[in-house]
Formats: C-alpha cells, sequence, structure tokens
C-alpha cells in the first residue's frame, strides 16, 4: 500500500518498505501495520475496551443526539444515518402499502364470510386462507417473480424507484413486493374479523338494529363492523412494526434497498454498530406505530375514549 | 403464520376456531392425509441412506435444468445436474433434523421456563416474563439471522471455514432461541390456568412437593397446548431454515429445502423452475399438513392465550 | 297495580299531535285486527334433533288491545314473539302456519316485504337494554336511523322528531342525549330510549319482550306505564311478554300463558285471574307472594322441570309436574278449547270444572269446524281464516 505516488518504495533496514517524505526515505507501513492501528483507532473509538454498560450508554448516547455510528471498514467509514435516511422511506412504502392492500380485501371477506358463516362460501373461503397462510412467502415471492415478471414479463421483479422521480415506474415495482407481503397477512385479518364479527353477530343490539328494518348491508357495515375491529387493528398495528425489520426476505428477493436488506447485509458484515442502530430505529418505529394505533382505539370505540378521559 | 408475524399470530389467534366450521372433533379424512404426507416424507427422510436413490452429490450432465421426467428422472435435475429426487429428500433429512432441534429446544427450554413462570408466579415470574418479552420484541428472522451469524463465525475470514455439522447445530439453537419465548408464553398461560385447579390445591395441600406436582399434576395438561403449538412451531422453523438459506447463512455443503430454493434463483429465468418448486412444494405441503393437525389438537384441546 | 285498563273497549282515536310527524299509517283494511297466528310452529335444527319450541300457537290481536304473554323461561314465549316478526336466524330454522298481519300473509312474503314492515309497521323492544343498544353508535344516530330509512326523512327533520320522541319517553334534556353514547346512561333511560326507537316510526304493532326483567324494581312500574301511556295514545296492538304475571295483571285485556311451546290457558286477564282453571297457572299465581302473607311462609315453587322440547311426551306436557294428573293426562294431549266463552284452556281435569264439561266443549268445536268447512267448499277460500274463528281467537 502506497501513501503517495513516486518511486517504488526501496527496502531500508529490516526489510521494512520505504517511501519519500519530503526528500527523505520514510518507513511505510505494510498492510498488516495500517490494519493493526485501523483497528486501535476504532476500539478507541467504540470503547471496545470497557465493559459492556459502559459500552451501551456511549452508544446510546450518541443515537439520541442523532449519531447513529458508522460502518466500520478498513478504509472508510460510512454513516449509517446516510442509509438509513435512504432505506427506511422504502420498507415503510412497503409495509404501509401491504397492509393496505391486505386490509382492503381482508375486511370485505371477513364480513362477508361471517355474514354467510356456515355456508359452503365461508368454508371454502376459510379452507382458501388456511393453504394461503402455509405458504412461505418467499416462496410466493419466486412465484410471482417468475409468472408475473419473467413469463408474462408484465412486471419488473427487482430494484426500486422513487415515487419523486417516477411515480409510475415506483408503483411497478413495488406491485409484485407488495402482493407477496399482503398474502398471508390478508389470511390472518381475515380469520380474525370473521372470528370477531360472528361474535357480534350474536348479541343482543345487532338483532335491535334488524328489527327497525334497516338493510342487511347497513346492520353489517354500519352496526357489526365497527365493535369488532379492534382486534385485526391491534394486530395490523402490531405487524407494521414487525414488518420493517421482519420483511427482509421480501425486500432481498426483490432487491428493495430498505431496513429489512441493510439489516441484513449489516449482519453479514458484522457491524454490530450499524445493527444496533438499525435495530433502535425498528424499536422507535414500532413504539410509534403502537400510540397511533391506541389513539386510534379511542375513536373507533367510545367507550374506551370515555373510560380513559376519567370516567 | 409467517416467521415474520409469528408472534402477532400466535398471541392473538382466535380462541379455538377450527379450521372445518363444523367444528370436527375426530380426525376428518383431510386430518389422515396430512398425517399420511407427514409420515411418508419423515419416512423418507430417515430412511434416505438406505432408499434406492441417487447419489445427492453425483452430477449427470444429460439432467441439468431439465424438468421432470428427463431420462428417468421423477422430479428433473438442477443447475448442475444433481438428482432432484434424491436432493430433496436429503433435503428433508436436514431441514426436518433442524425445524425439529429447533423447536425440541425451545420445548425444553420454552416449556420449563414457562411451567416455572406460571407455577411459581411473583419474583420469578415477572422476570421470566420480562426476558421473554424483551426477546419477542426482536422481529423473529433478525434474531435468528444476528444469532447465526454471531455463533458461526468464528473470525471474519468467512463461513467456509466452519463444518458441517457446526452450521446445524447453530442453526438449531439460533431457531430454538427463538422459539424459546413463544413457547414459553404459551405454556405459562396454559399452566396459569391449570395451577387453579382444585386437583393441583388439593395436591399441594397434601404435602407433595412443588416439582412433582408440577410434573404429575400440571404438565400432562398443559402438554396438548404445547403440542399444538409445537407443531406450528416446526412449520415456521422449516420456513424460517429456507428464510435464512436465502439469505446466505444456511447450511452449505450438504442440500436442505432452503439452499435448493437459493440455488435455485437463479435458474428462474433459465427455464428451470422446477428446481424452485419441487422443494416449494415439499415445503408447502408439510407446512399445510403441520399446520392442520396443530390445528386440530388446539381445537381439541380449546389451547387459549389466557389473559396475560 | 294500575286499575286503569280498558278490557274490551275500543280504544281511542291516536292523539297524532302528541307525537309529532310519525304515526301510524291507516290499516288496509276496514276492520281493527291487526294480527291473526294460526296454528304456529317453530323449530330449530340442533345436533341433537329438532327442538319444537313453538308447537302450534294461535291468536290475534286487535288495535289498541294488549295481550299478555306469561311463562317461564323455555316456554317459547320470546321465540314465539320473534317468530310472529320473522326476526329469527336465517338457517336452521323452520316457521310453519300462518301469520297474517293486516291482511298480510307474513309466512309467503319474501325477506324484503317483512323488513320493510319492521320499524314502519311492527316494532319490538328488548329485553336487556344494556346489551340491546349498540355501544358505538350515538343515540340521536340509532333513534333517527329508521326514519331516514324508512320514511326518507332527513337529518334534520329526523333530529327534531327524536328530541320530541324523546321528551315523549320522558327523558330530560333531550338536546344532550342526542349527542350521548348508551354507556352514559342509567338502565331505565336506556330502556326509555329502547321504547323511543321503537316508536320512532309509528308502527302499530309492539312487541315488548320482558321490558322491565333487567331493570330495577322502582323503575319497572315507570316503564310499564310509560308502554301503556304510548299504547293509548298511538292507538297500537301490543304485545306484552314475561315471566312475571304482576306485570301483566293491570296492564293486558288478555292472558296467553305459555307451557312448552303451546298456549295452555287463554282469558281475558280479569277472567283469568278470576276463574283459573289450568293448573300451571294456578300454579304460577299461587308462586306469588301477596303482601298479606305473613314473613317466613314458604314461597310455592313449582317442582320438577319443563320437558324436552326436541321429544316432548306425548301427553300433557305439564302432567310430570301437576299436582292433579291422571293416567289420562300422561298419555293424551288435551286440545285447547274453549269451554266458557273467551276463556281457552288444555287440560282433561280442569280447576272449578268437570272433566265432562271438556268434553262437551271439545264435541261442540268438532261441529262448528266441520260446519265451517261445509260452507267453506261452496265459495273460495282465502288465506285469512277469518270465518268461525272470530271468538275467543283460536
Amino acid at each position: 500500500m502506497r501513501t503517495t505516488g513516486g518511486p517504488a518504495p526501496s527496502r531500508g533496514r529490516a526489510g521494512r518498505p520505504c517511501g519519500p517524505v519530503d526528500g527523505t526515505l520514510v518507513p511505510v507501513p505494510d498492510e498488516n501495520e495500517i490494519i493493526l492501528e485501523r483497528k486501535a483507532q476504532i476500539r478507541e473509538r467504540l470503547n471496545l475496551d470497557e465493559p459492556f454498560p459502559i459500552q451501551y450508554a456511549a452508544w446510546l448516547g450518541d443515537f439520541v443526539t442523532g449519531d447513529m455510528g458508522s460502518y466500520y471498514r478498513v478504509t472508510d467509514e460510512d454513516p449509517v444515518f446516510d442509509r438509513a435516511k435512504e432505506a427506511l422511506p422504502v420498507s415503510l412504502q412497503l409495509v404501509l402499502y401491504s397492509q393496505i392492500l391486505a386490509l382492503v380485501i381482508a375486511v370485505p371477506m371477513g364480513v362477508l364470510t361471517a355474514y354467510r358463516a356456515g355456508t359452503r362460501f365461508d368454508r371454502a373461503t376459510n379452507a382458501s386462507a388456511f393453504g394461503l397462510l402455509a405458504l412461505p412467502n418467499f416462496v410466493l415471492a419466486l412465484v410471482l417473480a417468475y409468472y408475473v415478471g419473467v413469463w408474462l414479463g408484465w412486471l419488473p421483479v427487482d430494484g426500486y424507484v422513487n415515487f419523486a422521480d417516477d411515480p409510475g415506474e415506483h408503483l411497478r415495482h413495488m406491485v409484485l413486493p407488495t402482493i407477496t407481503l399482503a398474502a398471508s397477512q390478508i389470511a390472518i385479518y381475515m380469520r380474525l374479523l370473521r372470528s370477531d364479527m360472528v361474535a357480534t353477530l350474536q348479541e343482543d343490539f345487532i338483532q335491535m338494529a334488524r328489527s327497525k328494518g334497516i338493510s342487511d348491508r347497513r346492520v353489517l357495515w354500519r352496526h357489526a363492523l365497527r365493535p369488532s375491529s379492534l382486534t385485526v387493528l391491534t394486530v395490523a398495528g402490531l405487524n407494521v412494526g414487525a414488518l420493517i425489520g421482519g420483511a427482509v426476505v421480501v425486500e432481498v428477493i426483490f432487491r428493495l434497498p430498505g431496513i429489512g436488506t441493510e439489516l441484513a447485509q449489516a449482519i453479514l458484515q458484522r457491524q454490530y454498530v450499524a445493527l444496533q442502530s438499525f435495530v433502535a430505529i425498528i424499536a422507535i418505529v414500532y413504539v410509534l406505530v403502537n400510540f397511533a394505533v391506541d389513539i386510534l382505539y379511542t375513536v373507533i370505540d367510545p367507550r374506551i375514549r370515555h373510560a380513559r378521559a376519567g370516567g | 403464520m409467517s416467521i415474520e408475524t409469528i408472534t402477532t399470530d400466535v398471541a392473538t389467534a382466535p380462541a379455538s376456531e377450527p379450521v372445518e366450521v363444523s367444528g370436527t372433533r375426530k380426525l376428518g379424512p383431510l386430518g389422515w392425509v396430512c398425517i399420511t404426507w407427514l409420515v411418508a416424507i419423515v419416512g423418507a427422510a430417515v430412511l434416505a441412506p438406505i432408499l434406492p436413490l441417487d447419489d445427492p452429490s453425483e452430477s449427470f450432465g444429460e439432467i441439468a435444468r431439465q424438468g421432470p421426467g428427463a431420462s428417468g428422472h421423477i422430479l428433473g435435475g438442477d443447475s448442475i445436474g444433481r438428482d432432484m429426487l434424491s436432493r430433496v429428500i436429503f433435503g428433508a433429512r436436514t431441514s426436518l433434523l433442524i425445524a425439529v432441534g429447533a423447536v425440541m429446544l425451545g420445548l425444553l427450554v420454552g416449556g420449563f421456563f414457562g411451567l416455572l413462570a406460571g407455577y411459581v408466579r411473583g419474583r420469578v415470574d415477572t422476570v421470566l416474563t420480562t426476558l421473554f418479552n424483551v426477546f419477542l420484541s426482536i422481529p423473529a428472522l433478525v434474531l435468528a439471522l444476528s444469532l447465526v451469524a454471531v455463533l458461526a463465525s468464528p473470525d471474519p475470514a468467512g463461513q467456509d471455514s466452519i463444518s458441517h455439522t457446526r452450521r446445524v447445530v447453530v442453526l438449531i439453537l439460533a431457531l430454538g432461541i427463538v422459539t424459546v419465548p413463544i413457547l414459553g408464553r404459551i405454556t405459562r398461560a396454559s399452566t396459569l390456568s391449570w395451577a387453579e385447579r382444585e386437583f393441583v390445591k388439593a395436591s399441594e395441600v397434601s404435602g407433595a412437593r412443588p416439582s412433582r406436582i408440577i410434573f404429575r399434576e400440571v404438565l400432562p395438561n398443559v402438554l396438548p397446548a404445547m403440542m399444538s403449538i409445537a407443531l406450528l412451531g416446526i412449520a415456521v422453523a422449516i420456513v424460517a431454515e429456507g428464510s435464512l438459506a436465502l439469505l446466505g447463512v444456511g447450511v452449505q455443503e450438504e442440500p436442505t429445502w432452503g439452499n435448493i430454493i437459493a440455488g435455485g434463483r437463479r435458474e428462474l429465468s433459465n427455464d428451470a423452475p422446477h428446481i424452485v418448486f419441487v422443494p416449494s412444494a415439499a415445503i408447502f405441503f408439510t407446512v399445510l399438513s403441520l399446520n392442520y393437525l396443530g390445528d386440530v389438537i388446539r381445537a381439541r384441546f380449546d389451547v387459549r392465550e389466557a389473559v396475560l | 297495580m294500575s286499575a286503569s285498563f280498558d278490557p274490551g273497549g275500543d280504544g281511542e282515536q291516536a292523539n297524532n299531535g302528541v307525537s309529532g310527524v310519525a304515526t301510524p299509517r291507516p290499516s288496509t283494511t276496514q276492520s281493527r285486527r291487526l294480527l291473526d297466528v294460526t296454528d304456529l310452529r317453530t323449530q330449530f335444527r340442533t345436533a341433537k334433533g329438532m327442538v319444537k319450541a313453538v308447537d302450534g300457537v294461535s291468536l290475534s290481536l286487535d288495535r289498541g288491545r294488549t295481550l299478555g304473554i306469561v311463562g317461564e323461561s323455555g316456554s317459547g314465549k320470546t321465540v314465539l314473539s320473534r317468530s310472529i316478526m320473522g326476526l329469527l336466524p336465517k338457517r336452521n330454522v323452520v316457521r310453519e302456519g300462518g301469520v297474517v298481519y293486516d291482511g298480510k300473509d307474513l309466512l309467503t312474503a319474501s325477506a324484503n316485504e317483512v323488513r320493510d314492515l319492521w320499524g314502519a309497521e311492527m316494532a319490538m323492544i328488548f329485553q336487556d337494554p344494556m346489551t340491546s343498544l349498540n355501544p358505538v353508535l350515538r343515540i340521536g344516530n340509532q333513534i333517527t336511523e329508521g326514519m331516514r330509512f324508512h320514511l326518507g326523512m332527513d337529518k334534520g327533520t329526523a333530529e327534531k322528531n327524536a328530541l320530541s320522541l324523546l321528551r315523549e319517553v320522558g327523558i330530560p334534556e333531550p338536546e344532550r342525549r342526542l349527542r350521548q353514547y348508551p354507556h352514559e346512561l342509567s338502565g331505565g333511560m336506556r330502556q326509555r330510549i329502547m321504547i323511543a326507537i321503537a316508536l320512532a316510526c309509528g308502527p302499530k304493532l309492539l312487541f315488548a319482550d320482558e321490558p322491565t326483567t333487567a331493570l330495577d324494581v322502582t323503575v319497572q312500574a315507570q316503564i310499564l306505564n310509560l308502554l301503556q301511556k304510548e299504547q293509548r295514545e298511538r292507538d297500537m296492538g301490543m304485545i306484552l311478554v314475561t315471566h312475571d304475571l304482576g306485570v301483566v295483571a293491570g296492564r293486558t285485556d288478555e292472558i296467553a300463558v305459555m307451557y312448552a311451546g303451546q298456549i295452555v290457558e287463554k282469558a281475558a286477564t280479569t277472567t283469568l285471574f278470576r276463574h283459573v282453571r289450568m293448573p300451571y297457572t294456578e300454579a304460577l299465581l299461587k308462586s306469588i307472594p301477596a303482601l298479606d302473607t305473613p314473613s317466613h311462609t314458604r314461597l310455592e315453587a313449582i317442582p320438577g322441570r319443563p320437558p324436552d322440547l326436541i321429544n316432548p311426551p306425548p301427553g300433557c306436557r305439564f302432567a310430570p309436574r301437576c299436582p292433579y294428573a291422571q293416567d289420562r293426562c300422561h298419555a293424551e294431549l288435551p286440545p285447547l278449547v274453549e269451554v266458557e266463552p273467551g276463556h281457552a284452556f288444555r287440560c282433561w281435569y280442569p280447576v272449578g270444572l268437570s272433566p265432562e264439561s271438556v268434553e262437551q266443549a271439545i264435541a261442540a268445536q268438532a261441529e262448528a269446524e266441520a260446519a265451517a268447512v261445509g260452507a267453506d267448499a261452496g265459495t273460495a277460500t282465502t288465506p285469512v281464516a277469518e270465518t268461525g274463528t272470530d271468538e275467543g281467537g283460536n
């Protein structure tokens, strides 16, 4: 490794390579020395000699002030923050799209199967949901990638395009990953909602609503759905948090540069500081989403609203 | 259930909602189909070395990338001509070994601590529950990935340097540790409800030692709940092995369902999709059977996560 | 106990000014007959077999009249009111017989046609106001919903009506209540709101299914008075279902006592109390503690349990628990016959009458039916069995 251009270093004392600096021959550090020195530098920087609690406290202190650490390599440092800034929106978009898709399909299906509980339609739908749950998401991803992407050539199978740059392409690239991620969610949400709706439809106030002579559709959507939706919303909220990092396989297969991909890379390259920071980011998103779900509760069920207000 | 969302699904699954709406209490024909498949696949996996199969690492040039039926090879060949049928069956060996091993670890450790927490309660319970929740708060796949990365590489030189056995052990450990808190919570919840029952109180009053009570009175009743989740857990572990293989940290030398799929990814565009789809089908049917049977057990014994 | 009931009277015309816009629609026929139920049978399909919850009930009701249906739990009284209205689950239920409302056959009508009647023509007040109101919707919403759906009112008009309804049922601060949720109100207020909801579209027929069972005793009388007042002012027909004879005593024109899915005694209220015939009714009456009973007197309960509705016994269904039961009672089911005018019962050995009088009445009824069939043979038959069955309404 040379530090400057110039004539090849000649060997000086003890066989160590030398190179010119200001006209004089100075020993040029060889590879191993550079690595050792760098290691010492990083050790110092990350307090690796200190006990764990101090290391953690130091990292935490840095994190809350916005310093998420870096990827520490021999030649350079790559701030985590920059990568995170790029990756987080990608993951958030993927997760949000998939939750919306999942709910848009699962809610009507849940309502419908609850309404027609016990019929052949209900049993068939339940069986399909069951089958969907058994399908590993990477299998679905690869199936979709192959048939829709390669065979039919309708949609791209990898990469990411920023929404701001090209909305159309952005959406086209997100379609397959969104469907993949939404698939198992649909099955879960549909069953959860169906279960709660079936219970709600037995309640007295549903009979009372029916006895007013309003249409069945109205009874289902205006009277039965709201009280039954709490469980599904809780789980959907929890999943938003869980999937930010948990969708790593889907991100890797479709080559989306999201938090999952970054996490996987950090783990494989053993960049523990980066890993810590990413996990912290995920945790923060999780907490924020749960907060939002909590607030959503009060909107949906006035009993909770009043209980909390100090009734 | 998928490994990303296993925690939420298990925690909030609808109580005793059997797959068949008619609520069968006995094993229908579908149940027997599932059992048959599982027996077949496990049997084939166990007996693989003595079955008349081709060597899974031997390449037959003529069937490279050829689909099912090529030159008498029922499931075709992979990218370098290895017989798919034998690879899938030998793959079952390793995949199932890892999955079952992981869940057994989870059952033993998680079950033990769950019983303890649910029976003894008090501070022990608080500590254990907190530990469970801490582990559960990390996305499962991320946790597994981290554990594998940490445990599987003694030096930064790369994964090649560790042996196949060690890698399998690492995978079992990593996936096992991930399942410990889940099984722990379920066991604890089940224990909580059973420990309040009269016959347990009767045992206590008659002076039996706590360990005897736990193992002779409580455990047999908690077992169905644990078994149901264990079956579901094996299914998830099989899928997890696949996910880890796709991320590059799975078993490398011997075939597993996951690494066959991972290896077959690039062959999708080379018109050899069967390399991906055959092991995928194997995973699908195995997971389906395990889920179905787990659900049947759950419905029969009315497994429910108690209000924690 | 209120003595202000009007047995056999014609009732007064509805005072439309009080309730504002929503008034009962005029009848399609000239008669005051609202409801004719003929041999209604309702069965539920269960894993163990068909449960015959309602097994051959016939009754009728005119406008301005109140019919009380009394029975213990499991007698089929709630299923009866729901069967008449049609508010039953869609699957695994079999309903047979005849239910004619205002000239319209409800059993052959389409689901949509029947649903059009709900709220606008007939309404039901449910038992438990805690669980019968939707917890996540505002009161105003729940009251106005029917009006906007059936009568096509806009929000403003509907809300004005809702306010006057609330005042009519005696709720203070009605403006405030409109925006409130059910859990913010007491049980009595909730039941009043249920009544308001039921009356919102001006129905002609009101089913009150154990309207006071879930309420405090002090509130019960208020609610019953309110119901009576509304019924009078709106000239509605009311069916009051309860297990409590005390509730029906001063507030009904006629009482039908149900047991094991069948009517076992039916008479005008005063007649029933003064000349009870069926031993079951007698036992019910005896089990009510009276004010002048000395303290610590053991209450008279009826021993035994109601019969299995999947396979009811071949004879009188009350026989196993009846203190007067004889062999014939266990072997043969007594028919519901009108032995004295306006008083029908189902018993071989009635209280205070001879068994022969029962036989005579059965013979007389058979003759009358034969004559009616003969008269019918020459004329076109109509679905409404009005000929020869108006007296006593069997």
